[in-house]
């Protein structure tokens, strides 16, 4: 029985994992190109979340097929961003860099929180529903889905980063800007593509946990704070390391959460950001 | 370091002449007469609140300004502060002012605890950090009963206005000189600061750390040094608001806004300059209680759309403050032999 709840403990944290991951893949994206890390992370996931509630809500559009529509929002949302704050402080301080983003996240948070009152929202009957069982593990379905969708596109951005010629692009970008202008990539299309991406696997991730999860103002703000710890153990910048950390960063939130005390779940990924920054702080990956 | 000295010797305002010297003495007495006037109590809270947010934003600027760490969860400290001097009094009967000798110490030892493994890399890990310590300090006080959880601890009255209970039920005009006290205090000890050896070696290490560290300066000691001292001037305001409002609780004490008013706050005004939190504070203070009189509290948001908005725009147009808006002649220090 014991064991059966363990087995359980895992499934659901590995399913939680490749949510992060991905979250945390758009993340190590930005901050891998252009050195910016995003702090206003959390608050586009709620707004992707968001705007997939909408869709369904006002338009009766299930979650699962607005995907794509939150995607390209979310991606524009991105281009927005790079083009309207981002372009300024590219050669700013960290300090400043750092501040514009947070400025950014409390701006997002406040009117969402404004329009949209901070209120819990959930969809009701999404096509996703119900649970699968198998040899005596339950599983929900639309928390599996999400869980594929995620690794499915994640495996999508790595093959993009690592295959395309765009995607070559952007790394070249990401190494050493001056030489990749001197080649003729863009510098700045990149960094405007490297948001876009990035906030678009934000775009997947909130889209799909619309289907089972509470919809509301601050839900980015734990996502985001794993996302960071994640980025930090898979090493910044690391792209393929987002999968690992995101993995055991799951596993270490359901099975603290069994084992110790479901309310101190930040708190254990806290410690974990503590272990890597003493013990390993280039992350699993790194590149630094 | 010739050159590195003068870089920080052309720092704006940081140093201070005779003439500065004394408009600051000026306007410090003004400070110190004013409740004789008889000014209503708004206007005492209002000064208050200006003191209080000064000291937490130079608090602030110790960390980000000084040493250039950007610190996303300063509120931690402020909490800690409250909580010290509130429980300690709350279950013992020990004066606040123990407690807040208490909450300095705490806030550096914690400060201190949290530096030696994050400050010693990048920003982005002492950010990121600090923004989780900033949560999971509400976390574990809204969890834990000995500090009365979620609901937070009530301190009980005394029958009679006190200083030794730091308790005055019939006016503000002690609270007011308290937080003046602490006010001017600060501001001294943080210019005494800035015109140190370690002042100095702090903006070495900010503004090109593998100079710094090749003339033989100890990176991360310094920026640990400077955390601590943050934390230890962001405690007592804590301690000092529980006493003010007389109850403590979570939500009000470790909340984020307070990590981002003292950021907004800083960066407003000028980040990096003595002056700059306090023209910050003088701007934000009144506008959010004027706000507050005329919108009533509901509104909380709303100020919040508008400084994360004030915050992207000085990011990207005045990086330097407000403070850079004045005349040059003002900023620029005297020539020094």
């Amino acid at each position: 029985m014991a064991f059966e709840i363990i087995l359980q403990a895992i499934v659901s944290g590995l399913l939680m994992g490749l949510i992060y991951a991905l979250i945390a893949a758009g993340l190590s994206l930005i901050f891998g190109l252009m050195n910016i890390v995003n702090f206003a992370h959390g608050e586009h996931l709620m707004v992707s979340m968001f705007s997939s509630f909408w869709l369904w809500s006002l338009l009766g559009l299930d979650p699962l097929f607005s995907i794509p529509i939150t995607i390209l929002l979310m991606a524009f949302c991105g281009v927005l961003t790079h083009y309207l704050l981002i372009r300024y402080i590219l050669k700013a301080k960290m300090l400043i860099q750092i501040c514009a983003t947070f400025g950014l996240s409390i701006f997002i948070r406040s009117l969402a929180q404004y329009l949209w009152t901070p209120d819990f929202r959930n969809v009701d009957q999404p096509l996703l529903e119900g649970r699968i069982e198998v040899a005596n593990l339950f599983i929900g379905q639309p928390q599996f889905f999400t869980a594929v969708v995620c690794l499915i596109a994640f495996f999508l951005l790595y093959l993009f980063v690592t295959r395309t010629e765009t995607g070559l692009a952007l790394q070249a970008t990401a190494q050493d800007r001056e030489a990749a202008e001197i080649l003729g990539i863009p510098s700045n299309r990149m960094f405007a593509m490297g948001w876009a991406i990035g906030l678009g696997c934000v775009g997947v991730a909130g889209g799909m946990m619309t289907n089972y999860f509470f919809i509301f103002t601050d839900v980015g703000v734990n996502f985001a704070l794993f996302a960071f710890v994640a980025v930090a153990l898979g090493g910044f910048g690391s792209i393929i390391g987002c999968l690992y950390a995101g993995i055991i960063i799951g596993l270490v939130e359901s099975l603290g959460g069994l084992l110790i005390d479901p309310s101190f779940k930040l708190l254990y990924v806290f410690a974990i950001y503590l272990l890597v920054v003493i013990y390993k702080p280039q992350g699993l990956f790194g590149r630094y | 370091m010739e050159s590195l000295l003068n870089h920080a010797r052309q720092e704006p305002l940081w140093n201070t002449n005779k003439r500065v010297i004394a408009v600051l003495a000026a306007a410090s007495l003004a400070l110190i007469v004013f409740p004789l006037f008889g000014p209503s109590p708004f206007y005492l809270h209002l000064m208050i609140m200006i003191f209080m947010y000064a000291v937490m934003s130079q608090s602030w600027n110790v960390i980000a300004g000084l040493s250039g760490q950007i610190s996303l969860g300063h509120g931690a400290f402020f909490g800690i502060g409250a909580y010290s001097s509130s429980v300690l009094y709350v279950h013992y009967g020990i004066t606040p002012w123990l407690g807040i000798l208490v909450g300095i110490v705490l806030a550096a030892m914690i400060a201190i605890s949290i530096g030696i493994p994050m400050l010693r890399l990048s920003g982005h890990y002492f950010a990121i950090a600090t923004l989780l310590i900033g949560i999971s300090f509400q976390v574990v006080f809204q969890r834990w009963e000995m500090v009365g959880a979620a609901s937070g601890l009530w301190i009980p009255l005394t029958e009679e206005s006190s200083w030794l209970a730091l308790q005055f039920h019939d006016s503000k005009t002690p609270y007011y000189y308290l937080f003046l006290g602490f006010f001017i205090v600060t501001y001294l000890l943080v210019w005494r600061l800035s015109n140190s050896k370690i002042g100095f070696r702090l903006r070495a290490v900010r503004d090109d750390y593998q100079a710094a560290s090749s003339l033989g300066i100890d990176i991360s000691k310094y920026k640990i040094i400077a955390y601590a001292i943050s934390a230890i001037i962001m405690a007592p305001m804590g301690s000092l608001f529980a006493q003010y409002i007389l109850i403590v609780d979570p939500d009000r004490m470790f909340s984020l806004e307070i990590s981002i008013m003292v950021l907004l706050m800083t960066v407003l005004g000028g980040i990096g300059n003595i002056w700059g939190p306090l023209i910050g504070v003088a701007i934000l203070i009144p506008v959010s209680e004027y706000t507050r009189i005329y919108f009533g509290g509901t509104g909380g948001a709303v100020d919040l759309i508008f400084y994360g908005l004030i915050l992207m725009l000085i990011c990207i147009f005045r990086p330097a403050g407000l403070i850079s808006l004045l005349p040059k002649h003002l900023l620029e220090r005297e020539k020094q032999r």
